[in-house]
């Protein structure tokens, strides 16, 4: 017998050990977004805002974003949102702990393994969100009030955070995540525009 | 002191005016070693003249400490100063360094200081006794009147080091029978000596086979299957071949080797080929379809071993405790993964390695490229550790690595490299087990029944045993199930013996890294179900004062019976392995990610004579850090089709050093024979750990590791 | 391409591919073997170097990272903090293999430089990411204090 398997299919198999205890259940992430134009039909502002919320609450939502938006010190990694490993905390400001920070291994963009099989991510920012900017375990609607607050968002106001949404570089990273992730639903263009239209539409958020 | 071998012949190095001394070469071996003179250098010791001692160490050194601890053996006998002792690597020659509990040259089975203590000793007892007699003839005085300390001869009016006498001690014939010290004599054994290697291994310096250095070297990479045992079926090389820096890629039948001017360009090269497996005698079952059938064996094995009767059958008084284990397939996965440097010199070889054992190795890799084995001079290396791993006899790595440098062709140096992948994936792994025990334990803590079915993978033909219907089976699976010292009646054991393609070998205590959790932790689960003290329970049924010694100690340590702090407990577990004796208390509580937290580790050990205390305790440290990690973390599991699930640390996760929890040691004190420390200290950490866990949360744990087993518990 | 670094205080240059691990470059350019592999994927640490005085696993840096940039690795660790880790590893008796331990120095080192007396807290964060297989890490946190306390006494 011949097996046709090749060594290429072998990337990223048994990363399930990791999570056997911590482990969180993930629904499987959407992969597309609708624009804004899709919700031009729902009459009452209001509710096309909420509606707009809920499409880019699919980017929040993906593993790509809430890894690195944890409650806990800790952050997850990969698809399956299994502890990182090598075990971190958050320290200073994100960056980890002296002697070990972020850019210990993340560098400046996605480096793939020499081995080829998967790749380590990057970026010049690097980090962990602050605390208050925690999403994992949130609701919609406790998320969307947190993102508007300029206290809990860095301060930023709406259209700052339309602008962040649209081109920041790390929350961009999100849809170029390196061999071995899947990418955020959609496109940051997407994500910006429908940003952009909850923000012109109210900014109202789910309950 | 057994008298031990006899000191009959000496050589001396060329030019040097060194002494050398070689021991115990029966006459045939030893004609044998001149016949090969290239590449039979024959010593243990040599006094240069610069005063330096070098000691000839025939153990691969891997971080047990062997090296030191042979070393400190002779330099007692010499009453060398031990900062002037170096070390220097054995070459390929079992006439002159092969281990004589094996007939070749080995390190295993936590036996080289029990095997070649004597032998280090009358080395260095035969140098002095030549040194003392240059001195008197020089001197004109007695020998007797001659006082020998750090390196220094001295009589009354005369003083000269070792190395000012080295060329006249040569002239004297070697003694037949030097005179050994008495303990009380002893200035090195027994004390904490700085070890030998600390310096090169704290700054960079220490060269291992991975850094070996030749000009014109190639470095090789093997793509290796994804399942075990698969060979190649057919493979594309275009796209390998044209990365730059690519020089040759060729089948090597266990993979395809890809031939490179440096790693990079070897691993880019690696990453292109294309290769479909040949999958006819592989592995393809699941861990899960391996998992069942063993459990079924062990449920009813076919080998029966023991039988001194029947479980008793339920009666008041009586409890009876039933577990079902399952202890995962492990991989060694040693810092250095397994490397080799080859280089084929018309019909003779080098070959640098870390080799465990050196003759049968470095001849395997000699054969497997067409060159003569006594044509091969190995240039042993450190190695970065092995946990059982180097020690394989069928020398399938070695044999690989001479395949790969027959494949190259030429006479470039080969740097023969496997990537933590190929470590991970490449098999040799600790069997799996399943274990299928029922036992009765009365009400005054005897055990009146053991019924124990065992499945686990052969080994080899190492240490086969009669079974009780005349087949036979290895006595390496089910080792610490009948010798722990405790008094069973009603022992019954049978063994199941799974038959698989995948490749299996002794882990760092072999049976007993299995054996020892099954055991100790049912002997808890009894003690519980009759409310007897762990500790009570097992000083009453053992029936060996050195494995009482050793239990009483820990429990005295660790303060045992103390009121814990909350959320806390104790856990006792003892196991006697290769004629060592260790007990250990573990304190636990629950940690934040759900598994045992190890606080605290009491451990007292019985090896006889501690011929280096500080080298002994770093082994227990570091066998209960060994043993800890693969307790909470590590399996090895295969996927549909046999795929080897678990590839690298991220996927077999070792101990980091927030797990690692302080560690206690006591030797007892003893002047009986040295036995060995590199293994034992691990089989008593998993059962005392999942002993505390079943104290604290009332779990016990059937299945490692605890991630595992304790989420499905928990599930 | 080319790039240019400095190397223990020389400047090396590459000429490669720009994704080249540094490691690679280390080992088997520049010929320093002190600096190890382990695992290639930023798990076991065994790499570890200093960029620009911090710690950096080697085999998930590309060299183009480095251009004009101060790469140490253990062969050219000198600093104060170096050379009291270095001593107490030594004084304790801490590699086994040896293997990793170039590896756990400069991740040591980088935390001393940092911290001048760090906790038990400080040794587990920066030392997370340094796997030792013959599971030394009692010595090397007793070597970091003993470090700590005798660079203390210089200050």
């Amino acid at each position: 017998m011949i097996s046709r398997s090749r060594l290429v299919l072998l990337i990223g198999a048994g990363t399930l050990i990791g999570a056997a205890v911590a482990g969180q259940t993930i629904a499987a992430p959407a992969t597309s977004l609708k624009g804004p134009e899709a919700f031009a039909a729902i009459a009452d502002p209001q509710a096309r805002s909420v509606a707009l919320f809920g499409e880019m609450a699919k980017v929040i939502e993906s593993p790509r974003c809430l890894n690195c938006h944890p409650r806990t010190d800790s952050p997850t990694q990969g698809d399956d949102m299994h502890p990182h490993s090598p075990p971190v905390s958050r320290g200073m400001g994100g960056m980890s702990v002296p002697g070990m920070t972020c850019n210990t291994c993340h560098g400046e963009s996605n480096f793939t393994f020499a081995n080829g099989e998967g790749s380590i991510p990057g970026d010049p920012a690097w980090a962990l969100a602050p605390v208050e900017m925690a999403w994992v375990g949130k609701t919609r609607g406790e998320i969307c009030r947190q993102l508007k607050d300029p206290k809990r968002n860095g301060g930023k106001t709406l259209a700052q955070l339309v602008e962040h949404n649209a081109h920041d570089h790390l929350v961009g990273w999100g849809w170029n995540p390196g061999k071995g992730r899947s990418p955020a639903p959609g496109t940051q263009e997407q994500f910006g525009a429908l940003t952009a239209a909850w923000v012109a539409n109210g900014a109202h958020c789910p309950d | 002191m057994t008298s031990g071998p006899v000191a009959t012949r000496r050589g001396v190095l060329a030019g040097g005016g060194a002494l050398v001394i070689a021991l115990a070469m029966p006459l045939k071996a030893r004609a044998a070693a001149q016949a090969a003179a290239p590449f039979a250098p024959n010593a243990f010791i040599r006094v240069a003249p610069d005063n330096s001692v070098t000691v000839v160490i025939k153990a691969i050194e891997f971080g047990q400490g062997a090296a030191t601890g042979l070393a400190t053996l002779a330099a007692e006998e010499l009453d060398a100063d031990w900062s002037k002792v170096r070390l220097e690597f054995a070459p390929n020659d079992d006439a002159l360094y092969a281990n004589p509990m094996m007939g070749t040259m080995a390190t295993g089975g936590s036996g080289t200081i029990a095997t070649a203590h004597t032998q280090m000793r009358v080395a260095g007892a035969a140098a002095k006794e030549m040194l003392v007699a240059a001195a008197a003839k020089a001197w004109g005085v007695p020998a007797g009147k001659i006082a020998v300390a750090n390196s220094m001869l001295t009589a009354p009016g005369h003083s000269a080091t070792f190395g000012d006498m080295a060329s006249a001690a040569s002239a004297f014939p070697v003694p037949e029978k030097p005179t050994l010290k008495t303990p009380d004599q002893f200035k090195l054994i027994g004390k904490t000596l700085p070890k030998l290697d600390s310096a090169v291994k704290s700054d960079g310096r220490a060269q291992f086979t991975v850094d070996v250095k030749r000009d014109g070297m190639v470095t090789a990479l093997v793509a290796h299957a994804p399942m075990p045992a698969a060979k190649v079926a057919n493979f594309e090389a275009a796209a390998a071949l044209a990365v730059p820096g690519v020089l040759k890629v060729a089948n090597v039948d266990s993979g395809v080797a890809v031939f490179a001017k440096d790693m990079a360009a070897a691993l880019k090269g690696r990453r292109a080929l294309k290769i479909d497996w040949d999958t006819s005698n592989a592995e393809t079952r699941s861990s899960k379809e391996l998992e069942a059938k063993a459990q079924a064996m062990a449920a009813k094995p076919p080998l029966p071993v023991m039988n001194t009767g029947e479980l008793p059958k339920p009666a008041k008084g009586i409890a009876i405790v039933e577990g079902t284990y399952t202890l995962p397939y492990l991989a060694h996965a040693p810092m250095e993964t397994l490397d080799a440097v080859v280089q084929i010199t018309g019909d003779r070889m080098d070959v640098w390695l870390g080799s465990q054992f050196q003759t049968m190795e470095s001849a395997a890799v000699a054969e497997a490229a067409g060159i003569a084995k006594d044509k091969v001079l190995l240039h042993q290396q450190y190695a970065g550790g092995s946990f059982g791993r180097r020690a394989t006899f069928d020398q399938a790595f070695g044999r690989e690595a001479g395949r790969v440098a027959k494949a190259w062709g030429g006479p470039e140096p080969i740097k023969f490299v496997w990537t933590r992948e190929d470590d991970i994936t490449g098999q040799y792994y600790r069997p799996m087990n399943a274990h299928k025990v029922r036992a009765a334990m009365d009400a005054k803590g005897k055990v009146v029944g053991w019924d124990h079915g065992l499945t686990g993978q052969s080994i080899g033909n190492f240490m086969m045993v009669d079974t009780l219907d005349g087949q036979k089976v290895d006595a390496l699976i089910f080792e610490g199930v009948r010798e722990q010292g405790y008094a069973f009646a009603n022992h019954k054991l049978g063994i199941g013996v799974l038959e698989s393609p995948m490749k299996v070998l002794w882990w760092r205590s072999v049976g007993h890294s299995h054996t020892g959790y099954v055991m100790e932790t049912m002997l808890d689960r009894l003690f519980a179900a009759q409310g007897i003290d762990p500790v009570k329970g097992r000083l009453d049924l053992q029936e060996n004062e050195r494995a009482k010694g050793v239990i009483a100690e820990a429990a005295k340590m660790a303060d045992w019976g103390r009121k814990m702090p909350e959320g806390r407990a104790l856990g006792i577990a003892f196991v006697e392995s290769f004629n060592t004796f260790v007990a250990e208390v573990a304190e636990v509580s629950k940690g934040k990610d759900g598994l045992p937290k190890v606080h605290k580790v009491w451990a007292a050990v019985d090896l006889g004579l501690a011929v280096n205390p500080d080298v002994i305790r770093a082994q227990v440290e570091g066998g209960i850090g060994y043993a800890l990690g693969h307790a909470l973390h590590s399996e090895i599991t295969l996927g549909d089709g046999g795929i080897i699930e678990q590839r690298n640390f991220d996927t077999y996760p070792s101990l980091r050093m927030s797990e690692m929890p302080e560690i206690e040691v006591s030797i007892i004190p003893s002047d009986k024979d040295p036995t060995g420390i590199g293994e034992p200290p691990v089989p008593p950490l998993a059962p005392a750990v999942g002993n505390a866990w079943f104290a604290l949360t009332g779990q016990a744990v059937e299945r490692l590791p605890f991630a595992r087993g304790i989420a499905e518990k928990s599930a | 391409m080319s790039v240019e670094f400095e190397l223990n205080g020389k400047t090396i240059a590459y000429d490669g591919p720009a994704d080249t691990p540094l490691l690679w470059v280390i080992r088997d350019s520049a010929g320093l073997t002190g600096t190890k592999y382990g695992c290639g994927i930023a798990q076991c640490g065994a790499c570890t170097v200093h960029l620009d005085g911090q710690a950096r696993r080697s085999c998930v840096t590309p060299v183009s990272m480095v251009a004009g940039r101060e790469i140490t690795t253990i062969e050219g660790a000198a600093s104060p903090a170096a050379k009291a880790l270095q001593d107490a590893w030594v004084e304790l008796d801490v590699p086994q293999c040896g293997f990793c331990q170039s590896g756990q120095l400069m991740s040591a080192t980088a935390l001393l430089e940092w911290i001048d007396n760090p906790s038990d807290e400080d040794i587990d964060g920066a030392m997370a990411g340094n796997i030792c297989r013959c599971a030394t890490y009692q010595r090397i946190r007793k070597a970091i204090k003993l470090a700590a306390s005798r660079m203390g006494e210089k200050a």
